[in-house]
């Protein structure tokens, strides 16, 4: 069997920060060649783990192995074959985007010849070959990202843990993004993201759901998905905005999770026939006009349901 | 010009050194509006804000900004508008209040006044209790309220969103555009720019810029139908590569 990219041990990760426990006894396994999402309520301790898991951060307790190599004792090989990306923009200012490159390359260990053809290689994807020589500070939001992560696969590490890469990431940029991954992966290399958009969710291979501190749920996105029990309706209507708050007014008894999703309200009924009997009834009322459709789940309505399930364990623990 | 807009621009233009940034962008914003400024990244959309909100002059074209000429009554305007930035720009070693006393002194507000607007923010950011936090400390989905809560302490006509809902959770990001409608419905004009494309469908009317030049604007419907029924995504790729 394969080495593991992150196995654990008997001891799970845990921090905490003054009196705010930031990850409460968490330990994961990734399967090399793998992407393993982290999604979770903003404050619910992603970035936390992968500070630790980048040996950014040293853990209060705890151990994970990373190739085999303990993130506590082993710290210099465990960084050496890993790239982290912080969800903080991290590059000089005061350097142009080339500049910014090799720099960090250079931190990494790349020879100069390899230096300036992956560069040319990563800035040409990321979109930013036009603008090489502009200073870090003057690149709008999202070519701030962009830097950073070229920078971060300059060394090709062979795990990557990437803090929400592609916040403030234009749409197609994104889709360009995932294709990046979607090759890495290919070689071989490991990706861990923390991601709040529930599109790049569903293209992990694994996913965990992480809320106060600890993995809640962990599966493939259908695997998260079929563990929210009930119907997805969806209600289309050219005033969203309008029907949610009629419907929301109407209180459905079954109907736990209401949202807007485009023109669309979608809504997550026990008893689906029940609930679509009474959502015509107040849509009629209200006169406005409608179509009702039971949809698949989708990852942003299981989120939804998610966070707002209390974690399971909790008051076990206490 | 009329009273009907909240902002009207004509043939602004943004140069630095060689490179234009925004390239004669013209654009009419009505009044009560949720008006979505979308476009790729680098395409100008921080840099229009900056103009519209008189932190960068322009190197040519005008910008009307609740019937004033920003550039000749930047005082005024900044009065009646409020600004959330790509980067909330809320004092972290501060705690909530001390954010919202900042704020509030930035706006010259009367102690009765701040009274008003500091408990209407406490409610609608769901901030009661958390007075004396230091903003540090807050979960992204607070931090966001709280920065909309000071972008709004003096009751703006006007509300530029530089991408509020960028890295915010799921939830929180519903959350936040409920909000954004609550205010809305009070006749403040929204200009908001956004990488989400559900969002973008919330708007009333969208604007899409390429390069600094307005390649096309109208509402939600109206841009899928001139576009053969495509999804905002599939639009804002065709437009955005070019
Ligand atoms: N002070 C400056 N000097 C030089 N170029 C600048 C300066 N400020 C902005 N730019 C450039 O102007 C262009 C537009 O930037 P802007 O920040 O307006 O983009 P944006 O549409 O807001 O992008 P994003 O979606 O990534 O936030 C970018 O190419 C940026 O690098
Ligand atoms: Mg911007």
């Amino acid at each position: 069997m394969d080495q593991l990219a992150i196995a654990s041990t008997d001891r799970p990760l845990v921090k905490h920060f003054r009196a705010v426990v930031a990850v409460a006894g968490i330990s994961l396994e990734v399967s090399p060649g793998t992407v393993f999402g982290l999604v979770g309520p903003d404050g619910a301790g992603k970035s936390t783990l992968i500070r630790m898991l980048a040996t950014v951060l040293a853990p209060d307790s705890g151990d994970a192995l990373i190739f085999g190599n303990s993130l506590v004792r082993d710290t210099e090989e465990v960084s050496a074959r890993m790239g982290y990306m912080p969800q903080r923009f991290s590059m000089y200012p005061d350097l142009t985007i080339t500049e910014n490159v090799n720099f960090f390359a250079r931190l990494r260990g790349v020879k100069k010849a390899e230096r300036k053809e992956r560069s040319a290689k990563l800035l040409e994807q990321m979109g930013l070959t036009p603008f090489a020589k502009r200073f870090a500070a003057r690149l709008s939001g999202g070519m701030k990202q962009k830097l950073m992560l070229a920078s971060v696969l300059m060394h090709e590490p062979d795990l990557l843990l990437l803090d929400e890469p592609t916040t403030g990431v234009d749409p197609v940029s994104r889709r360009e993004f995932w294709e990046v991954i979607a090759r890495l992966r290919a070689d071989g290399k490991t990706i861990v993201v923390a991601t709040p958009y529930m599109d790049e969710a569903e293209r992990c291979d694994q996913l965990a759901f992480i809320d106060a501190g600890r993995i809640t749920r962990q599966g493939t996105p259908a695997e998260i998905k079929a563990m929210v029990e009930g119907t997805l309706l969806s209600v289309l209507t050219t005033d969203p905005h309008e029907t949610a708050t009629v419907l929301r007014d109407a209180r459905i008894a079954g109907v736990s999770s209401g949202h807007i999703f485009g023109d669309e309200v979608r809504i997550l009924a026990k008893d689906s026939a029940l609930a679509g009997e009474r959502v015509r009834e107040a849509l009629h009322q209200a006169g406005i006009p409608y179509e009702l459709n039971a949809i698949n789940m989708d990852m942003e309505s299981a989120f939804a349901v998610l966070a707002e399930t209390a974690p399971v364990q909790e008051a076990a623990d206490a | 010009m009329t009273e009907a807009n909240a902002i009207s621009i004509q043939n602004l233009t943004k140069r630095f050194g060689h490179f234009t940034a925004v390239d004669h962008l013209s654009l009419e914003v009505p009044v009560g509006q949720v008006f979505g400024f979308l476009g790729a990244n680098g395409s100008g959309k921080t840099t229009t804000i900056r103009m519209l909100t008189g932190s960068l002059t322009p190197s040519s074209g005008k910008a009307y900004v609740l019937g004033a000429n920003v550039a000749k009554r930047v005082a005024e305007v900044r009065r009646r508008i409020g600004y959330m930035s790509q980067k909330f720009s809320l004092f972290e070693d501060m705690t909530v209040e001390e954010n919202l006393r900042f704020y509030g002194g930035v706006y010259n507000l009367d102690p009765d006044e701040f009274a008003a607007r500091r408990e209407y923010i406490l409610d609608m950011a769901d901030l009661r209790g958390r007075e004396s936090e230091l903003t540090a400390n807050l979960s992204v989905g607070w931090r966001q309220r709280l920065a909309l809560g000071a972008a709004t302490i003096h009751s703006p006509e006007l509300l530029f969103l530089d991408e509020p809902t960028s890295g915010v959770d799921p939830l929180a990001r519903r959350r936040f555009w409920d909000l954004l409608y609550e205010l809305a419905k009070t006749g403040v004009t929204l200009f908001v720019t956004t990488h989400y494309m559900d969002e973008a469908s919330h708007c009333n009317r969208l604007a899409f810029i390429n390069s600094g030049r307005l390649v096309a604007e109208g509402t939600p419907n109206e841009l899928r139908a001139q576009h053969n029924g495509a999804t905002l995504e599939e639009i804002f790729t065709k437009l955005s590569t070019n």
